[in-house]
């Protein structure tokens, strides 16, 4: 089903969230990618502070191509999340509400969603023209030394997304598939 | 010199890589536009279908916006086919295909995704050095073929080195393998490009290169051809689907190259691309 929801958000809103729901975004989010997460991962070992507060926030797995004048962003779509498996199960646990990236998680962190009452959306990958259109606002907040891999705040409008993995555990790319599937793909 | 020598100068090459990056990010070959309009016609799943709808928006929105098809403009692998009777005047040909490749990423907008090392990952700045492979051929004249490759499908991509007595089951299982395997990671609907033969590393430039061949064509071998569309068939029956999100267009083409091997061996390269399989094409002459 279609809904809509504004972030920052608490668990109360994820929980209403179903995997399969399309879900249109609106508020503000951060990305982080690979060296993004590591840097971040680093400054927690260090008991440093993160460059944002992760709590009730969502982080979109993305590093846009260079914005043409006059445009908040270039082409905006998620990378593969499985990469930053190793790091998001540390965020979630510090209230970080929601993961916005492509493709499969680790047990770990299917785990740590549901502990933690989190959500994790699937945007759709090589559309980041199209989703380049619902970024109204893109802000360099810090690592702006890793270029496109720096950590940027984003006002987004009715950012869309699909919910893969709601906060009961359920997973789309499971569900969704044996549906599908007609042949056994040995 | 030989009469029959046909002189390519450096600046041409460069120009025509710059202009070839940009488009390539930019617009997608018309087979690809049409299999993802026909995929869209027949997908079962809804939520697939609207999928596909949002990809073709995509593309609309790509080339009358100009931004990147994806915001992974790839590293750029680059094909030369070189007549034999070609000259090249005015500086290195490697050079000239960096250089081009450099003035393209910059004047395009495009994201330079390209580190100088693999362990210290200090990024280039200029999306170089490409992946260059070069063909000596006969004639006058160089055939051209920028694919910039992004990283999400190619990161699912394998390299199998099967024994003779595999034989064709082998080869199917471990294209069905790789292509289960990748699921929602490569971002399919993919295009599949195979490589059966050689040795290690060209099995895999067997496999890169099909990808650039024309969704449709089909392999002029009649074997190759029916493994090609029955791997197509099986592959759309997994049920991964648009996004990996479920559906019945899971790719939208298996490409499968051959090459002579040895008595010993029977290697598989799988190189999976994602929907954005991009590649432009151009004769210098």
């Amino acid at each position: 089903m279609n809904r809509y929801l504004t972030v920052p958000c608490d668990e109360k809103a994820v929980e209403e969230l179903h995997s399969g729901d399309y879900v249109y975004i609106t508020g503000t989010i951060y990305t982080a990618r690979d060296a993004a997460h590591k840097r971040m991962y680093e400054a927690l070992a260090q008991g440093e502070k993160l460059p944002f507060d992760v709590k009730n926030n969502m982080i979109y797995y993305m590093g846009p191509s260079p914005a043409r004048e006059g445009r908040p962003i270039g082409s905006a779509g998620p990378t593969t999340s499985s990469r930053m498996d190793k790091y998001a199960p540390s965020l979630l646990n510090m209230g970080l509400k929601g993961m916005i990236g492509k493709g499969k998680r680790s047990d770990a962190v299917k785990r740590a969603i549901v502990d933690n009452k989190a959500v994790y959306f699937a945007a759709v990958g090589g559309a980041g023209a199209l989703l380049s259109k619902s970024i109204i606002k893109s802000e360099v907040i810090a690592y702006e030394d890793l270029g496109t891999e720096a950590i940027r705040r984003l006002e987004v409008r009715n950012f869309p997304v699909i919910v893969v993995i709601d906060a009961q555990g359920n997973n789309l790319y499971e569900t969704a598939v044996e549906e599908y599937r007609e042949g056994e793909i040995k | 010199m030989d009469g029959k020598m046909k002189v390519i100068h450096t600046e041409e090459i460069i120009k025509n890589i710059k202009e070839m990056c940009i488009e390539a990010n930019h617009y997608l070959t018309d087979d690809m536009v049409s299999a993802l309009n026909k995929a869209t016609d027949t997908e079962k799943s809804p939520l697939g279908k609207q999928i596909l709808c949002q990809l073709q928006d995509n593309l609309r929105i790509a080339s009358e916006d100009m931004i990147p098809i994806c915001q992974d403009t790839g590293m750029a692998v680059v094909f030369l086919e070189i007549g034999q009777d070609v000259h090249i005047e005015g500086g290195l040909l490697t050079e000239a295909v960096n250089e081009g490749v450099r003035q393209g990423y910059q004047e395009g907008y495009l994201r330079k995704s390209v580190v100088k090392d693999p362990i210290f990952r200090e990024n280039t700045k200029d999306n170089t050095p490409a992946v260059i492979h070069y063909d000596i051929v006969e004639g006058d004249k160089i055939k051209l073929i920028v694919a910039p490759k992004g990283f999400g499908s190619e990161n699912m991509s394998r390299v199998f080195m099967l024994k003779p007595a595999d034989g064709i089951e082998g080869v199917k299982n471990a294209v069905l393998t790789a292509v289960r395997d990748a699921g929602p990671n490569a971002c399919p609907p993919m295009v599949v490009g195979v490589g059966v033969g050689g040795t290690f590393e060209k099995c895999a430039i067997l496999a890169k290169k099909a990808l650039t061949r024309p969704i449709g064509e089909g392999a002029q071998i009649p074997y190759v051809r029916e493994m090609e569309e029955e791997l197509l068939r099986k592959i759309n029956q997994s049920g991964i689907g648009p996004g990996g999100l479920g559906g019945s267009t899971t790719a939208l083409a298996v490409n499968i190259n051959t090459y002579p091997t040895h008595i010993a061996g029977l290697p598989v390269a799988v190189n999976i691309c994602c929907h954005v399989n991009r590649h432009c094409v151009r004769m210098l002459e």
